[in-house]
């Protein structure tokens, strides 16, 4: 059996779980570095910015006129097909405070920094800023761009493509709404556009874009193919989003998370940095300051492609098992008929 | 703005800097990575608290409190900065023996006049031996005249003059009439226990604040102030900041790096419409405008402004003065005829705003012009400010969208109440559409004094245009039509220079603009010739200039404010980004950044010094001072004027040279700040006994009742204190925000933000309704419960505050609509600016929508016969009774 899945391995190389170069192992002959963002979330003001620079430059749809959500700042709710970038807003007791700085601390004393992308601990860690009364977190959360892309593997019709940055990225004139990718995105970022929606510009409808499609973040390919950055990125006043090469991005991650270690801030954390992760990391890193779970993103992703082996073996040899189990009956039955 | 990267401790108080200035809080996001610490003192905790260090909750309106005991625990543990404040400050002042405190007068200053409601400034002069008679003299010391000139401007930039430049003084400090002595005693009793009883806020804040601030002042370091209209929009609103001035002078905080106040303006270019003032009662410069009875002649103008031998720059006045009158007026504009003074318009009154409103009301107002604005939803008394456009014969609105004010006639709340009927309205309404900044060239003068350049991207689509085109063209027609008149009333419009070139589509040169408001020559070699600083502008009629403080931004025929070389990293000034008046200096005062020889008060605060081998001033900002008036000059006695500059005023365009810890004129309310309850409030004034600032303006009738305050009767109605304020997701009172999907969908409905305990109290649900009740109005909102929201132990009681967002106005045309937060607010106004209290309010709030129609002022009305403002008639109707006993279920 573990024959079996070496075998496997070295046919799809590592394209299906595991560290790897997407852009390589999509065969992008001579490509450029691979891009990505990072989102350092304790800098973030919760302008909203990125998702309206998003909608603008990429005509995406927007539903106004709904009711107020009720969810602190936050009526937009989550990613989708409208919605590329998303600003989550929780508001926090010292409590919680409290509770992501020990489980934090946890992370980095159980010897994961190489697991979670942190630094070591610093040798004489400050003291601690204390508990506020309440802690407003904010966080603008997009696109993954993993490494292994559930959605790209999932797409039967070739509408969602690695691009020469490693990035995903949709072709809505290629796509036939099937849908598989919603399901196989462990974070749920990609969404099927409704097709009542409108996209307004300068006071214009602006149609031409196809309704039932799938439609996310496309780490705005049109613009980096151009030199430019996304729309994001472009328009954040407090560099919470950067975008550039990925290796880039990982290393300034890590360094802010030394940074704000040292000054004893242990709740800080990498999402998305860890190649050995469920997806083989992601494109767009991010530095939290609670777990996952708080800003609504899932602990430990997985994309489905990373259990296709375990599954193609447990397939075959239940495919063995069951011809076998078959031979052996109808040969009974046989001799018996 | 970008120096607040130098910062060591920023305070953000009476801001929320985060939301509504996102793009400059990268300074303070850079500030945070270099280490700095950042404390946002606010009622609400805000975007803004959320990257601070820490929050400290406040009372709306003891801001006073709070940071005159900051001014007291600096004196009192003796933290201040010696040196800076002896040399720099008018600390050594004698002021006049006639003075009385706040602390003798319980609540009130010396010279109040309780029949005119009004101070007589004059005991709070700098001491006697006063100089010649010549001096000033005939200048107005009634502060009820001054308020209704809007005194804060009063003088201009250069502040009032005095009658003694060079007062008498005492360098050691003690004499019991020294400024130093008087301060002490002043703010002897805002003590940390007085904070927490006043603004609610703990000792552990108070001292974790006061280290901060402390700890980070001095030669090695500074701290910044930011602040918004949560300090300028209450009826104390000009004191608010004079207590930060004070307070940050004492710690040798101004003209340095990383220091300073910084006073965070609203808008695209509202920095510039103060400059170049859209405000009554301005001209271009920070010139005042002239007052009817006081300033008949040039000369007499002049001389209220400044008197010659005051020190420092803004005695050159005349010269700002007759240069702006030649670039209005051309060659009409001559000596014989005091260059034409007598074109200029006169203040007969107020003209502000709330004053302009209630004249249409009175139907003293024929025509409006309303541009860039929506007060049908912006201002303060919303339902005043509508039924007031009734009154009109017409109105132009020029807007990007089809704002409520143009639409007041048919679908304003008053129309469904009744109050209006769209039939028996005779104003007519004319909407022109504007341009938008991507559709027209010009500048940007924003929060940092930095003119931006703007080229135009698109041509502005159908009948759209900007407003340079509008008024050009108006300003034409007018002329076309008065041709040949030989009124004497129309020479002023046919006198004026009038002749901008228009490019090949018809539109007016926006830098040919900036050329006559920059300044040129008229005679001589430099005739037609753009000038390079206003120091070369003449009282001869030699120069003109449009707005001498802009002088400079076409200096060798450049326009500067086109400049785009981005700073190399966030210490480098990046002079070359626009243009900063005056003289693109970046910080100003900035000779106070080195000690009285001239050299830094330390390397790491290092900006401008005297630079003794080439014998002039040098460093890394333009420095704001003569640049070869050594350090250690000393005037002759009798100069006036730059030549009296010594070398340790740094404060040049004040007439003593110095930063005023208490200011002998130029404020109507007070030479030094003292803490009053806002006009509607929960509590009595726990520090003196009047309660609100005496000199206060308000609107007076049945359309502006006030809740009662303190334990006054009928307060228990009015139980809940609100305030007002923005969000990222929009704009002001929305016509650039509620009309794109983009930003309605993300704030999509009027809410209110309350805290969990009020919540129960009241029965209030997240995401539910409330309906809030003012003396002057009902609105609905929707319920935001959040532990941002705290309640607050001031005065022995527990504190509600409501928050609400004042961006929505109910009208047809927006994607999103609602009720608008600022029909709840009353007119109450701070003296000296003739601001609205929009900071603070009384309210009762209640589960459910609102009632509508006519049932809506039933509730009003049943509230108001509550709470004692309104006679409790008889002849009440049935459905009055039905209101108020619900009312009465609360």
């Amino acid at each position: 059996m573990t024959d079996l899945r070496a075998r496997v391995r070295r046919v799809w190389g590592n394209q299906l779980s595991g560290p790897t170069d997407p852009t390589a192992d999509a065969r992008w002959p001579d490509p450029p570095a691979r891009k990505g963002f990072f989102t350092d979330t304790s800098i973030c003001i919760g302008c909203k910015a990125c998702e309206v620079a998003c909608k603008e430059w990429n005509h995406v749809p927007s539903r106004p006129g709904g009711d107020t959500q009720g969810t602190s700042y936050d009526n937009t709710g989550h990613l989708g097909a409208d919605t590329w970038r998303h600003v989550a807003f929780i508001e926090q007791d010292a409590a919680a405070q409290q509770r992501a700085r020990e489980s934090g601390a946890r992370l980095v004393s159980l010897g994961m920094p190489a697991r979670v992308g942190a630094a070591p601990a610093a040798s004489d860690p400050a003291e601690p800023p204390g508990f506020e009364a309440v802690r407003w977190l904010m966080s603008s959360d997009v696109c993954k761009h993993c490494t292994h892309a559930g959605c790209l593997d999932a797409c039967p019709t070739g509408a969602l493509f690695r691009t020469e940055f490693g990035t995903v990225v949709v072709q809505a004139d290629v796509c036939n709404g099937c849908g598989y990718c919603v399901a196989a995105c462990p974070f749920g970022v990609i969404g099927r556009r409704e097709k009542d929606g409108v996209a307004v510009i300068a006071g214009e409808p602006v149609t031409g874009y196809r309704g039932g499609v799938a439609q996310k973040c496309t780490l705005c390919y049109d613009r980096i193919s151009d030199g430019l950055q996304p729309a994001c990125a472009q328009t954040c006043p407090t560099t919470s989003i950067t975008f550039g090469d990925h290796a880039d991005m990982v290393a300034l991650a890590r360094d802010r998370l030394a940074a704000l270690h040292a000054e004893g801030r242990t709740e800080a954390r990498l999402y998305g940095a860890n190649p050995d992760d469920g997806v083989g990391g992601t494109g767009s890193v991010f530095l939290l300051l609670d777990e996952p779970e708080a800003y609504g993103l899932p602990p430990d992703p997985v994309v489905p492609t990373a259990r296709l082996a375990r599954m193609f073996t447990a397939a075959g040899t239940a495919g063995t098992v069951m011809m076998g189990l078959a031979v052996a009956v109808f040969g009974i039955m046989g001799r018996h008929g | 703005m970008q120096d607040l990267a130098n910062a060591d401790c920023i305070v953000i108080q009476g801001a929320n800097m985060a939301e509504c200035h996102p793009v400059g809080f990268q300074w303070v996001t850079e500030a945070k990575l270099r280490g700095a610490r950042v404390i946002h003192v606010d009622p609400r905790f805000t975007r803004t608290s959320a990257q601070a260090d820490r929050h400290i909750p406040i009372r709306v309106g003891s801001d006073i409190v709070l940071l005159g005991a900051l001014i007291n625990h600096v004196l009192t543990n003796d933290l201040w900065f010696r040196e800076y404040v002896v040399a720099y400050t008018n600390a050594s002042v004698l002021i006049d023996e006639d003075f009385l405190d706040t602390e003798d007068l319980d609540g009130f200053f010396s010279g109040w006049d309780e029949e005119k409601g009004a101070y007589d400034l004059a005991s709070w002069a700098y001491a006697t031996p006063r100089p010649t008679a010549s001096d000033g003299g005939e200048e107005a010391t009634e502060g009820d005249d001054l308020s209704d000139a809007a005194a804060g401007d009063r003088y201009g930039s250069g502040g009032p003059p005095l009658d003694t430049p060079r007062p008498m003084t005492d360098p050691t400090l003690t004499d019991p009439r020294c400024v130093f002595q008087l301060l002490k005693g002043h703010f002897q009793r805002y003590t940390p226990e007085l904070v927490e009883e006043v603004c609610g806020i703990s000792a552990d804040d108070f001292a974790y604040l006061a280290d901060s601030v402390t700890q980070n002042s001095g030669r090695d370091r500074t701290t910044a102030f930011c602040y918004a209209v949560g300090w300028t929009q209450h009826t104390e609103g000009a004191q608010n900041i004079r207590a930060a001035s004070i307070l940050q002078l004492l710690l040798g905080n101004m003209g340095r790096p990383g220091g300073g106040i910084m006073a965070l303006r609203g808008h695209a270019s509202i920095q510039g419409s103060t400059d170049i003032p859209t405000l009554y009662n301005l001209l271009p410069g920070y010139l005042p405008m002239p007052v009817v009875g006081h300033h008949d002649t040039l000369a007499d103008y002049l001389d209220a402004i400044t008197s010659v031998n005051a020190k420092g720059y803004w005695s050159e006045a005349p010269a700002y003065t007759v240069s702006l009158l030649k670039a209005w007026w051309g060659d009409a504009a001559r000596e014989d005829n005091d260059w034409a003074y007598d074109y200029l318009p006169r203040l007969s009154g107020p003209h502000g705003t709330y004053q302009t409103m209630t004249a249409m009301l009175d139907d003293e107002v024929a025509g409006f012009f309303v541009l860039g604005q929506n007060p049908a939803v912006g201002s303060a008394g919303g339902r005043m400010q509508r039924l007031a456009l009734a009154h009109l014969k017409w109105l132009v609105v020029r807007d990007l969208q089809l704002i409520e004010t143009a639409t007041f006639w048919k679908d304003s709340p008053e129309v469904a109440t009744g109050e209006l009927v769209t039939t028996d309205i005779a104003t007519e309404v004319f909407v022109l559409p504007a341009a938008s900044h991507v559709e027209k060239s010009g500048t940007f003068t924003q929060t940092s004094r930095i003119l931006q350049w703007r080229e135009q991207a698109v041509h502005p689509p159908g009948e759209a245009m900007s407003e340079l085109q509008f008024f050009h063209e108006l300003g034409r027609r007018i002329r076309q039509r008065l041709a040949g008149s030989d009124d004497p009333r129309d020479r002023p419009l046919l006198d004026l220079t009038w002749d901008y070139p228009t490019d090949a589509h018809g539109e007016v040169d926006a830098e040919a603009v900036l050329r006559e408001v920059n300044g040129v020559g008229l005679t001589g070699e430099s005739a037609g010739e753009p000038l390079d600083s206003f120091t070369q502008l003449r009282a001869d009629g030699s120069t003109a200039a449009g707005c001498w403080i802009y002088t400079g931004v076409m200096a060798g025929g450049v326009n500067r404010s086109a400049s785009r070389v981005p700073a190399s990293d966030p210490t480098d000034p990046a002079h070359d980004w626009g243009w900063a008046w005056p003289a693109n200096r970046r910080i100003l005062y900035n000779r106070a950044s080195a000690d009285p020889e001239g050299r830094p008060w330390s390397d790491r605060k290092k900006l401008v010094w005297w630079d003794e081998a080439s014998g002039q001033w040098t460093g890394d900002d333009v420095p704001d001072f003569p640049l070869r008036t050594p350090p250690g000059f000393r005037a002759e006695p009798g100069a006036g004027g730059p030549a009296a500059i010594e070398g340790d005023d740094p404060f040049i365009m004040q007439a003593d040279g110095k930063g005023w810890l208490f200011a002998p004129r130029g404020l109507v309310d007070g030479p030094l700040p003292a803490h009053y309850e806002a006009q509607e409030s929960p509590v009595p004034n726990p520090v003196y006994g009047q309660q609100a600032n005496p000199a206060r303006r308000t609107v007076a009738g049945p359309d502006n009742l006030f809740a009662p305050s303190g334990d006054a009767p009928g307060s228990d109605v009015y139980p809940f204190v609100f305030t007002t304020y923005r969000l990222t997701e929009h704009h002001t009172a929305g016509g650039m925000s509620r009309w794109l999907p983009f930003l309605s969908e993300l704030q999509p409905e009027m809410f209110c933000e309350v805290s969990p305990e009020l919540a129960a109290e009241r029965g209030l649900e997240n995401g539910g309704w409330a309906t809030l009740v003012s003396p002057r109005a009902v609105i609905e909102a929707k319920v935001l419960v959040t532990d941002r929201m705290t309640a607050l132990r001031a005065a022995g009681r527990t504190i509600h505050q409501i928050g609400l967002p004042y961006h929505w106005g109910v009208g047809a045309q927006a994607i999103v609509a609602g009720d608008a937060a600022n029909d709840l607010l009353g007119i109450a106004l701070d003296p000296n600016v003739q601001i609205q209290e929009s900071k603070v309010g009384s309210c009762d709030i209640r589960p459910g929508r609102r009632p509508t129609g006519p049932d809506a002022l039933a509730l009003v009305a049943a509230y108001q016969r509550r709470a004692g403002l309104v006679p409790d008639a008889d002849q009440r109707s049935g459905e009055d009774r039905v209101m108020d006993e619900e009312a009465g279920d609360d």
